[in-house]
């Protein structure tokens, strides 16, 4: 008890003196997840939004598909990361193993079948009733389309929020893929373990706090928003 | 969306100033532009997370202008990462799987850097009485026999390749399947954590245990010639794999090797604990 | 110009193996309204969306305003928007009623939209509810914001299917008061869908007859009600099970 207590003690000193490695590695982890939320946001949004409207043979088993990647095991993403990128992997030639983009590549895959999944579900879940109202009220089905996605956008948000807070957080897949070198593919989660690995606990303790803070943070807008979305 | 705008406004601005600015101003930042040059450089925990490496590579980069992204892992999996060509250059400490490395054709230039020792280490209580010992081996036997707990890395890491030869010494076999033995699968903070945390022997480097001041166990058994740790540098083979950064490589060995290096690692925390961690090889003059 | 808005002729929508309306022959008339009464399941609902083109008829024609709609015809957006049909159980939007309230009129580019239905709320007496979110607002008031998005677009048809259902009389009244200004104001031609007989006396001027599917009988309402001809539909009115 007295170590944590001391630990949280100095973590606070070291945040509070704003150190700049600190500082530098939790920039780092934002810039890092919130790349490869965009890009996977860009793509899985789209397919999620194909998969709720579309009708085609092998569409139950594709949605089925995309809901169990997201129980897919983050640390075996990275393996597979890594396999690709590595010189004897088919992807090898591109040199991204053990740099930034390695970790982007293997959180856009954690958070495709994340967002993907949760776009889908909200969409499906809006009443089926909704698109005879809005062609009701004289909309085209583009302008139906475009309004049922804006009844869906709160919970598209929460898909973005739950997919960021699990890229954020993951370290199993990142120390993996990006080897976790000093000042280039450091993050929270991957830093954190370095620190307790050398008995640094307060430098793990500050991390983890800072990491903690953004996870919280994005809890927060996500249970305020989906409030608002099940208040209705 | 302006249609929709006015309840969710908040959550976006957030969100967008938490996610969706920095992540734009991301490939602005160093770290994706890099040095002119980089090197990739597989070692084991101990020189990495003890500080070396961070103490003795910056005037490297400097004069060369160059990065060295260092990954730190167990031996094994340094060896096994620049197997597959995605590293330029280790520096690990478990001569049997170096040697095994080099005649795979994997590696080349094979250099003696420096090297410490292994300390047996254990509870103060120390219940398999093996304290005091300068036979390692005896000592193994000792906590064999006493049913002791033993905290093992696992990691096909240079210590732990030390670890199995001193069973095979003291005699003692299918040391794995025995309930007092914890295969950890962690690295040397890790276990020295958990030994600790369980009363439990290891075996570990001396410098990682005396770069941890915070521990209750102690050293029950050292100065064996067989705990000897001996640290090499190997390049990967360049004529396997093209992609390998040679003739940096070749700079960073000799570098390594040079006397302003090899005084820096003499010095490197020796103020500290009054004995170097790391003992260089290349020097006249022995500290 | 004919007085005649709709007429319906051997108009059958099934689906797949089950026939939800199957109507021999309907006239609406322009500007009046028409109550369509019957049990439940006996295809007021169907009529509707087919009134209003949201789906298309298995078989049968449609004459709306002079141009006759087939199983395959295509319906101009701007026949689509002379309509609009207010559900029995209303979907609001996940936004302010003011929003919901101008939605139709943003859709036909509308520019002061938001200022209309304003204006508009006022004028139903409906302004405090303008800033709520259909969360926080009553069934009733729901339903009524829902009217009032329909009657908004100033539509020369009306559908109305059970916009009272589930609602107190106090409601109710205020949901028939809003139908009923607005009917005189605007000359609107209304079809209401209600299994309430006495709305229907209430409110419409000549009364249909809904069972499985089919028109049994039609009428001016307090002809319909005082001497029906159908046994059946006298005995609906009666109140009695008709099946």
């Amino acid at each position: 008890m007295e170590e944590i207590a001391s630990g949280i003690w100095q973590a606070l000193k070291l945040i509070g003196s704003l150190d700049p490695e600190v500082r530098r590695i939790a920039l780092f982890s934002l810039q890092v997840s919130g790349l490869a939320l965009l890009l996977a946001a860009g793509v899985a949004i789209p397919y999620g939004i194909w998969l709720a409207f579309s009708r085609f043979p092998g569409r139950r088993v594709l949605i089925g598909l995309t809901y169990s990647g997201m129980a897919f095991p983050t640390v075996v993403v990275g393996l597979i990361v890594f396999l690709l990128l590595s010189q004897q992997g088919p992807f090898g030639i591109l040199g991204w193993l053990f740099t930034p983009w390695a970790i982007i590549v293997a959180q856009f895959i954690i958070a495709f079948p994340v967002i993907a999944s949760l776009t889908m579900s909200a969409i499906l879940a809006i009443n089926p009733g909704m698109r005879l109202q809005l062609r009701s009220l004289g909309a085209t089905r583009t302008q139906a389309t475009l309004a049922l996605l804006g009844e869906a956008r709160v919970s598209m948000v929460i898909a973005l929020a739950a997919a960021f807070g699990r890229v954020v957080t993951e370290v199993g897949a990142v120390i993996i893929v990006g080897g976790n070198i000093a000042g280039n593919t450091r993050v929270l989660t991957t830093a954190i373990v370095l620190e307790t690995r050398k008995g640094e606990f307060a430098a793990a303790i500050a991390l983890g706090l800072i990491l903690l803070l953004i996870s919280f943070t994005i809890n927060i807008i996500a249970t305020r928003l989906q409030g608002r979305a099940l208040a209705r | 969306m302006k249609a929709f705008g006015k309840n969710v406004g908040f959550g976006w601005r957030v969100l967008l100033t938490l996610v969706a600015l920095p992540a734009i101003l991301l490939p602005a930042t160093a770290c994706f532009q890099g040095a002119e040059r980089s090197l990739v450089l597989t070692t084991t925990t101990s020189t990495y997370d003890s500080g070396l490496l961070d103490h003795i590579i910056p005037p490297f980069e400097e004069e060369h202008n160059a990065h060295v992204r260092v990954i730190s892992v167990g031996t094994g999996q340094a060896l096994a990462i620049a197997a597959r060509g995605d590293a330029d250059v280790v520096l690990v400490h478990a001569p049997s799987l170096e040697l095994q490395f080099v005649e795979d054709g994997n590696g080349v230039r094979r250099t003696y850097v420096m090297y410490n020792d292994f300390v047996v280490l254990g509870p103060s209580d120390d219940p398999a009485q093996a304290s005091g010992l300068s036979n390692g081996a005896e000592a193994f036997r000792r906590i064999a026999e006493s049913g002791a707990k033993f905290a093992s890395r696992g990691d096909e890491s240079g210590t732990h390749v030390k670890e199995k030869e001193m069973w095979s010494e003291a005699g003692v076999e299918s040391v794995e399947s025995q309930d007092w033995y914890l295969s950890l699968g962690q690295g040397m903070g890790g276990t020295l954590t958990t030994a600790n945390e369980l009363g439990a022997y290891t075996l570990t480097d001396r410098g990682t245990f005396l770069a941890r001041k915070e521990l209750n166990l102690v050293i029950v058994a050292e100065g064996d010639e067989r705990l000897f740790n001996p640290y090499h540098v190997i390049m990967v083979n360049p004529d396997k794999y093209i992609q390998v950064q040679s003739e940096l490589a070749g700079v960073f060995i000799r570098f390594l090797i040079s006397p302003d290096t090899q005084q820096r690692i003499a010095d490197f925390r020796r103020d500290e604990f009054g004995l170097s961690l790391f003992n260089p090889v290349h020097l006249e003059e022995t500290p | 110009m004919s007085d005649t808005i709709y007429t319906l002729d051997r108009l059958v929508k099934r689906y797949g193996e089950r026939e939800a309306c199957n109507i021999a022959s309907l006239e609406i008339r322009r500007g009046e309204a028409l109550g369509i009464i019957g049990p439940s399941g006996s295809g007021k609902s169907t009529l509707l969306r087919l009134l209003n083109f949201l789906e298309p008829q298995t078989s049968g024609t449609i004459r709306f305003l002079g141009e006759t709609y087939d199983a395959r015809a295509s319906v101009s957006l701007d026949v689509r928007r002379r309509m609009t049909l207010v559900f029995q159980s209303p979907l609001l939007f996940n936004t302010s009623v003011l929003n919901n309230v101008a939605y139709g009129l943003k859709l036909r580019g509308v520019k002061d939209a938001k200022t209309r239905a304003s204006d508009f709320l006022q004028k139903l007496g409906m302004e405090s509810l303008a800033r709520e979110h259909p969360s926080t607002i009553s069934f009733g008031e729901t339903q009524r914001v829902a009217l009032a998005r329909a009657l908004i677009l100033e539509p020369e048809v009306l559908l109305l299917d059970e916009p009272t259902a589930n609602l107190d009389p106090y409601n109710v009244a205020l949901v028939e008061d809003l139908m009923q200004r607005n009917l005189r104001e605007m000359g609107t031609t209304i079809v209401l869908v209600t299994h309430n007989v006495f709305q229907a006396r209430r409110l419409a001027d000549r009364t249909a007859l809904l069972l499985d599917g089919k028109v049994v009988e039609v009428g001016p309402t307090e002809q319909l009600f005082s001497e029906a001809r159908d046994p059946r539909t006298r005995a609906f009115l009666g109140g009695e099970m008709v099946y």
